[in-house]
């Protein structure tokens, strides 16, 4: 862990890999709701966690507590929310010939993963999921609308499009599920630490 | 009640933000030149959180079914009450037509009404998110926006409005990626703003900064302020609406970018360190 500023009143927690940001995610929101940590945003990100709103003295007080460890922490924390998903995707057949699967196995895969969402960001409530422990490289030229609810595979991460928009993630499949709405709370059905499952609806 | 007699380019409601969403994709959006929307808010005796008007560049006109007290801040502008020109605190009558000029100075007017502008929150906030399109829509010509009565509550010291230069110098903490950069050129040129700029962002063009890393940044958190160097080097600093998670690097944050929601297309922009 190294700790990094980010202007007067934010700190980036830089990390090795995404389990060790979900563990320090989960002692940061810890150690806020019990009052011993003041900060306004927690926000993870693919290797780091940003902590905005911050008082001073904050690095001097993480330093000083002992380094969460993923290895120790509980892996199925979060709660776990299942997605009806018809995976009838555009790339599917394209990320089957990446993987050399076939359509069916590649469904099956994406099927028996249990997720992570690791982050979120590109627009309310898109969620970036680790877990189906492969990658996919993004379209070469983004897709100018895709549709809300659409499941697609970028990098080492699964997300859903909340609302319908531009975009360069392999589609594999969608779902009618609500994924924001601001009337919830909280607003997101998908939030940092939620376990999913992608269900074949 | 207000009607939109002309909405102006980009004319829409803000407050002082919707923060502690970001981990979501929720951007804090809110009054660009917040300072100045306070400061409009105290003068007519609103709580510094309730909702006014942003205008961009041109102003915008409204016509007061009631009568109202009134107070513009932010850019230098004309503003009219019936044709003919007010200022400091006005109190409009019932039937009156307010006209907020051009900016000949700065870039945003804030309009603030006694009682606030009344449109439904989104998560805590009426302002509008031009970037994840949360928050009410920007005014178009013919609108109609309801005024809340007026609330009692502890008002804010009384601000003053940012003096608005043609020039912007702006403090800057060095961080959290400015090791991926070489030497300290941020300091050492001066920039430009791009008429690109928005609320999400305040482009700059000038010397390209340059890389001593190539390889790509995965998405982390994003504060307001930060300078964020893409491919090509040139810096471009977020501002309200900004994304909550990037991918390129960050080479500083800086410390107010307040005199950012004032800038004009083409004023200069120069960075000065911070300790």
């Amino acid at each position: 862990m190294r700790l990094r500023r980010a202007g007067a009143s934010a700190l980036l927690i830089e990390c090795r890999d995404g389990d060790e940001v979900e563990a320090w995610r989960r002692l940061v929101t810890t150690r806020r709701d019990a009052g011993d940590l003041q900060v306004i945003d927690i926000v993870p990100g693919a290797r780091t966690l940003l902590l905005d709103g911050v008082a001073p003295g904050t690095d001097a007080l993480l330093a000083a507590w002992p380094p969460p460890s993923p290895a120790t922490s509980a892996p199925a924390e979060g709660a776990l929310v299942e997605v009806p998903t018809v995976f009838d995707g555009d790339d599917l057949a394209d990320v089957a010939g990446l993987w050399r699967l076939s359509a069916e196995a590649t469904i099956a895969r994406l099927a028996a993963t249990e997720f992570t969402v690791a982050f979120c960001g590109f627009a309310p409530g898109f969620a970036y999921m680790r877990g189906h422990g492969l990658t996919v490289p993004r379209l070469d030229a983004p897709r100018p609308r895709v549709p809300a609810g659409s499941v697609g595979l970028a990098g080492e991460y699964c997300g859903i499009y909340p609302t319908a928009s531009p975009g360069g993630w392999r589609l594999v499949g969608r779902t009618s599920s609500s994924l924001f709405d601001v009337r919830r709370e909280p607003p997101a059905l998908l939030t940092p630490g939620t376990r999913v499952r992608l269900v074949a609806a | 009640m207000i009607t939109v007699v002309r909405a102006g380019p980009l004319t829409t409601v803000q407050d002082q933000g919707r923060p502690s969403y970001a981990h979501l994709g929720v951007p804090r959006s809110g009054a660009l030149d917040g300072r100045a929307l306070r400061r409009a808010n105290t003068l007519v005796g609103n709580p510094s959180d309730a909702a006014g008007l942003e205008t961009t560049l041109m102003g915008c006109t409204l016509r007061f079914t009631r009568a109202a007290r009134v107070a513009v801040t932010g850019a230098v502008a004309v503003v009219k009450l019936d044709k003919e020109p007010v200022s400091g605190v006005i109190e409009v009558p019932a039937g009156s037509v307010l006209e907020v000029g051009r900016a000949t100075r700065g870039v945003r007017s804030y309009v603030a009404v006694r009682g606030g502008i009344d449109v439904e929150p989104v998560l805590g906030s009426r302002s509008t998110d031009t970037l994840s399109g949360l928050g009410p829509p920007k005014l178009a010509d013919g609108a109609e926006l309801d005024v809340a009565g007026p609330c009692e509550a502890d008002l804010p010291d009384l601000v003053d409005d940012i003096v608005i230069a043609d020039e912007v110098e702006l403090g800057v903490w060095l961080g959290p990626r400015d090791d991926w950069f070489a030497g300290n050129e941020l300091f050492e040129n001066p920039y430009q703003v791009s008429p690109m700029s928005n609320r999400v962002g305040c482009r700059l063009t000038g010397e390209a900064l340059r890389r001593v890393r190539r390889d790509e940044l995965p998405p982390e958190g994003l504060v307001l302020g930060a300078v964020q160097v893409p491919a090509d080097g040139q810096p471009l600093i977020f501002l309200a609406d900004h994304p909550t998670t990037g991918g390129y690097p960050v080479i500083g944050v800086v410390d107010d970018v307040t005199p950012l929601a004032q800038a004009r297309p083409g004023s200069t922009v120069r960075f000065r360190a911070l300790h």
